[in-house]
């Protein structure tokens, strides 16, 4: 009997989570680079509460950035390498469904964990808790544009050696527009005013995101697979 | 020219690689309860000519049909009727050999433990169930990917160097699978640099220079 979309993007899911907790090192290096990059920060600045406050935006944003992309490489690679990429692109269920699986499950483990985390951040660089909400959706949006982003970088250069390099180089200016709207909203939420207009503009871009580059990363992967 | 209609054919396939003109005009034909051996030296295209007839690797000319159809206008069907073996055994390391079948099986068709358990004993490496793939030897990872071929239930085998890395007991049991696969009504497309002896219809197509 054949496997319904649902049950297979469910079985992929659960693959990488698998995957990703049975390698913690990989897991939480990403993760780690985040809070490491963030509280070097206020300790640099001790003196200046006010400079840090007024840069914690931009910081946090940059770090959260840099930490996504460095976990982007794995996307696809891992599977490339060991020969797991064929299979699954040849079990029935279409690329496209697997790259949105594997994309969504990434972000799961990278931008999600970063959000979670990203109070303690927000703490160490003297963000309000006031603006926590509005920073935790802000990263929320951007780190899964930015999942998307890096599935069709990944899938370019997933045959390519030293992929990592060209791949932060085709993705970090792709996501200017989030670093701009995510640290807009985020400034704009701890000096007080309406953070909307940013937030709206993360989100459209999501949108854009999440509807368009899946059949980009289909494409980009098909063309290395061949 | 005529397509097998319950078969695999291949009409004329040319791969470029680069300036490398790998395949030149290839054409073959494999009905069920067929075996093709293709045969040749390394660098002959053998594991192209499986990558073109799985539809991974399209070719610049030609055409594979499955049942009288083009397999690109057929896509899920046909994924759904073939098993491919690639030269590497296609384990992830960090699972073990069961979780590898259940979520590569698992993708293709609705299956139980017990039957993914049943085919890595077919195979003789049910002791190797829950180890994971990283501490398994070279032969016992080729037998759990035949345990994955066997659990997908498919009617078209396309195996790639499969006696690679099996012992002698190896290589018997999986002559005695192919045996079975293509008495039972299958077909199979099998790269292998020595003779086979399959005791099954079997046709030979050398892909040398």
């Amino acid at each position: 009997m054949n496997v319904g979309a649902l049950a297979a993007f469910n079985l992929i899911v659960r693959r990488e989570l698998c995957l990703s907790f049975r390698r913690p090192d990989q897991l939480l290096q990403p993760l780690v680079f985040f809070l490491i990059v963030t509280t070097l920060f206020p300790l640099g600045l001790s003196l200046q509460l006010s400079l840090l406050r007024d840069m914690s935006p931009g910081v946090l944003w940059v770090a959260a950035l840099l930490s996504s992309v460095l976990s982007l490489d794995a996307l696809f690679k891992s599977d490339a390498d060991d020969g797991t990429l064929e299979q699954l692109a040849l079990c029935g269920q279409g690329l496209t469904l697997i790259v949105v699986a594997k994309t969504l499950a990434h972000w799961l483990v990278s931008g999600a964990a970063l959000v979670v985390f990203s109070p303690l951040v927000g703490t160490a660089l003297g963000i309000p808790p006031s603006a926590f909400g509005t920073m935790m959706l802000s990263l929320g949006l951007g780190t899964l544009t930015l999942s998307w982003l890096g599935a069709i970088g990944a899938g370019l250069t997933v045959g390519a050696r030293r992929g990592n390099v060209l791949l932060s180089l085709i993705v970090l200016p792709l996501a200017m527009p989030l670093l701009i709207f995510g640290a807009g909203a985020t400034d704009r939420a701890i000096s007080g005013t309406d953070a909307v207009g940013p937030l709206y503009f993360l989100a459209a871009l999501c949108v854009f995101a999440c509807t368009l580059a899946p059949f980009a990363a289909t494409a980009a992967l098909r063309i290395t697979l061949e | 020219m005529n397509t097998v209609a319950d078969g695999l054919s291949v009409d004329g396939v040319h791969v470029w690689r680069g300036d490398r003109h790998v395949l030149k005009g290839v054409s073959l034909r494999v009905a069920p309860r067929q075996l093709l051996h293709i045969s040749g030296p390394n660098g002959t295209g053998k594991t192209t000519l499986l990558r073109v007839v799985c539809g991974l690797l399209r070719p610049e000319q030609g055409q594979v049909s499955w049942r009288g159809k083009s397999i690109s206008s057929i896509r899920p069907e046909y994924q759904a009727a073939l098993a491919y073996a690639s030269h590497e055994p296609a384990l992830k390391a960090d699972l073990t050999a069961l979780e590898n079948l259940r979520f590569a099986v698992g993708l293709k068709r609705r299956v139980e433990m017990d039957q993914l358990r049943a085919s890595l004993e077919q195979t003789g490496v049910a002791g190797c169930a829950d180890l994971p793939a990283r501490v398994l030897s070279a032969g016992q990872r080729r037998r759990v990917a035949m345990a994955r071929v066997l659990a997908m239930g498919a009617t078209l085998w396309l195996l790639d160097e499969p006696f690679t890395n099996l012992d002698t007991a190896g290589a018997e049991l999986m002559s005695d699978l192919l045996r079975a696969h293509i008495e039972g009504g299958g077909a199979a497309l099998v790269t292998a640099h020595h003779t086979l002896q399959i005791g099954a219809e079997s046709h030979r197509l050398d892909l040398g220079p």
